[in-house]
């Protein structure tokens, strides 16, 4: 019992120390990619260290949920951690907590107070970059309800220590259509809520076409530090999902001792590595879509959402 | 007979290129494109060549193979590279900017006509057949309603063409699962007549754009073969 406690607390830290390094390395991969060398992969650490040791101003018009919001932004992902299996393929002392849909109301509570915040301190910019955001968000929603719904009705859960189960035993089970199909959808939805390339250019710091990072506009010193952790924490463990319960279910601690558990570490980052690629593909060889293409975006992640849906419910 | 071992993989790889081959259909209609569709045809047409191997396999039909073959040989190659020479390089690059509906509407009406294609289905796989049924009839029944849609709703003259290859890539694909044993004349006979569409097609599509130096068909009022004025 107290051993299922620390692995829970063990697979935060993981998540607490590794996500800066996973937008380091995407970083400095894709400006290897430009042909520029970059900065250094760890220069996420800095930043975080720089922003800490900072002076935070607080805009004086603005209300608590401005001070209350980088917290709750930091919070909620390490919240997730707790549901999903990040180094352990059995479940731990949380993981009957909350299920799949509930990890994604806990991470969309932070999106909320994100969005409250960026229109709580009247700078211009941040309301528009909030709209956008709630704009992709609602139309991300079907997608994720047919997911979460075709995942748990092929897989018989929504646990996700459970669902990614399904997937490992019989070989065959890994290549249903419907499971491919949720693959890719899943895909797309990361990149929308990730605020990745096609929907979103996170490196980009034009005020008028900024949808995600416009919220964090306002803040500085520790605010600043929080929301950018908060942020790649999210990332990171939106792919930890994405990889150890539906694409690569292999490779992760299968008995208590602490050994194994620690032998996952390596091979959970080597996973997100290989997802870091894809990514860094997708983010050179894709040109930001216009806003009012990202519903046709959506739209067609939803199709496959759907196409998934039916190739299971109709299987004759 | 059969290896019991083998045969859940091979039905789950076909029912994987079911999955992508319905995926392929609906993206043709959506892509702007014209490049893109093209590409998406020859992918869709190597995704039925491969469910005709995979079937094949499943059968032990070397007439199966045959077809995989001759469909791989004339759709996945011979069509683009007719396409890619014969039509103007104006025709390829340009994009549809505009559709007759917009494109998440013209996707869910897509989503809409394939579940009315796997209703449609049910009863229609329940009385029987051959091998991958299942998969085959329902997938190529949606294709054929979706190609149906594309050819509708597209203004281009060659997205609109490969609305209707595409139907007939999907009648295909249903019918290598419900009659695998067609004869094989039947088959060539078609895919040469695939061959001789495209290429009416494309010389139809030439005049066209000579005249009015557009390949919008949306924009044509009259068919008929006097000069316009």
């Amino acid at each position: 019992m107290a051993q299922r406690i620390w692995y829970n607390v063990l697979q935060m830290a993981v998540v607490l120390v590794f996500s800066p390094l996973m937008a380091g390395v995407l970083n400095r991969l894709k400006e290897i990619v430009q042909s520029k060398r970059g900065p250094s992969i760890f220069q996420p650490y800095r930043d975080l260290w720089k922003y800490f040791h900072k002076d935070e101003i607080v805009s004086r018009e603005s209300s608590w949920i401005f001070r209350f919001t980088p917290y709750l932004v930091f919070v909620t992902p390490l919240f997730v951690t707790l549901l999903i299996p990040v180094l352990t393929d059995y479940p731990l002392f949380f993981a009957f907590m909350g299920d799949m849909l509930g990890g994604g109301f806990v991470l969309a509570l932070g999106g909320f107070f994100a969005t409250l915040a960026a229109v709580d301190t009247g700078n211009p910019y941040g309301p528009v970059g909030a709209s956008r955001t709630r704009m992709v968000g609602f139309l991300a929603e079907p997608v994720f309800m047919i997911v979460f719904f075709t995942v748990s009705f092929v897989a018989g859960s929504t646990i996700p220590f459970i669902v990614q189960q399904r997937w490992v035993t019989p070989p065959s089970n890994f290549f249903e259509p419907s499971h491919i199909l949720l693959l890719l959808a899943f895909l797309m939805l990361i990149l929308a809520e990730g605020g990745r390339i096609p929907v979103d250019n996170p490196s980009g710091h034009f005020e008028l076409a900024m949808i995600d990072e416009s919220k964090s506009l306002e803040y500085s010193g520790r605010g600043m530090a929080l929301m950018k952790w908060g942020g790649q924490m999210k990332l990171f463990v939106l792919s930890c999902i994405y990889l150890n319960v539906l694409v690569t279910p292999w490779g992760l601690a299968h008995d208590q001792a602490l050994g194994s558990v620690l032998l996952a570490i390596p091979f959970t980052l080597l996973k997100v590595l290989a997802f870091v690629l894809v990514l860094v593909v997708i983010e050179s060889s894709m040109a930001k879509l216009r806003l009012f293409r990202i519903s046709e975006f959506l739209g067609a992640a939803f199709i496959t959402s759907v196409a998934a849906m039916i190739m299971r419910l109709f299987a004759f | 007979m059969h290896d019991p071992a083998a045969v859940p993989w091979l039905e789950s790889l076909n029912a994987l290129t079911g999955g992508l081959f319905l995926l392929t259909a609906f993206g043709l209609v959506a892509l702007r494109q014209v490049y893109g569709c093209l590409r998406l045809y020859v992918i869709q047409s190597i995704l039925l060549a491969s469910s005709a191997f995979l079937l094949a396999a499943l059968d032990h039909s070397w007439h199966l193979v045959a077809v995989g073959v001759l469909d791989a040989s004339t759709k996945a190659i011979a069509v683009p590279w007719v396409f890619r020479r014969a039509l103007h390089d104006e025709v390829q690059t340009r994009r549809e900017i505009t559709q007759v509906l917009n494109v998440p509407t013209a996707l869910l009406l897509a989503l809409a006509l394939a579940i009315v294609a796997y209703l449609l289905a049910a009863p229609l796989v329940a009385a029987g057949g051959g091998r991958g049924v299942n998969v085959n009839l329902p997938v190529g029944l949606a294709g054929l309603f979706v190609g149906g849609l594309t050819a509708a709703l597209r203004r281009e003259a060659v997205p609109l063409f490969l609305g209707l290859l595409a139907m007939e890539n999907s009648s295909f694909f249903a019918g290598i699962a419900v009659a695998p044993d067609l004869p094989l004349l039947a088959e060539v006979a078609i895919a040469f007549d695939v061959l001789i569409l495209v290429l009416v097609v494309n010389v139809l599509t030439r005049a066209v754009h000579e005249h009015i130096g557009t390949t919008k068909v949306g924009a044509l009022r009259t068919l008929r073969e006097r000069e316009t004025r």
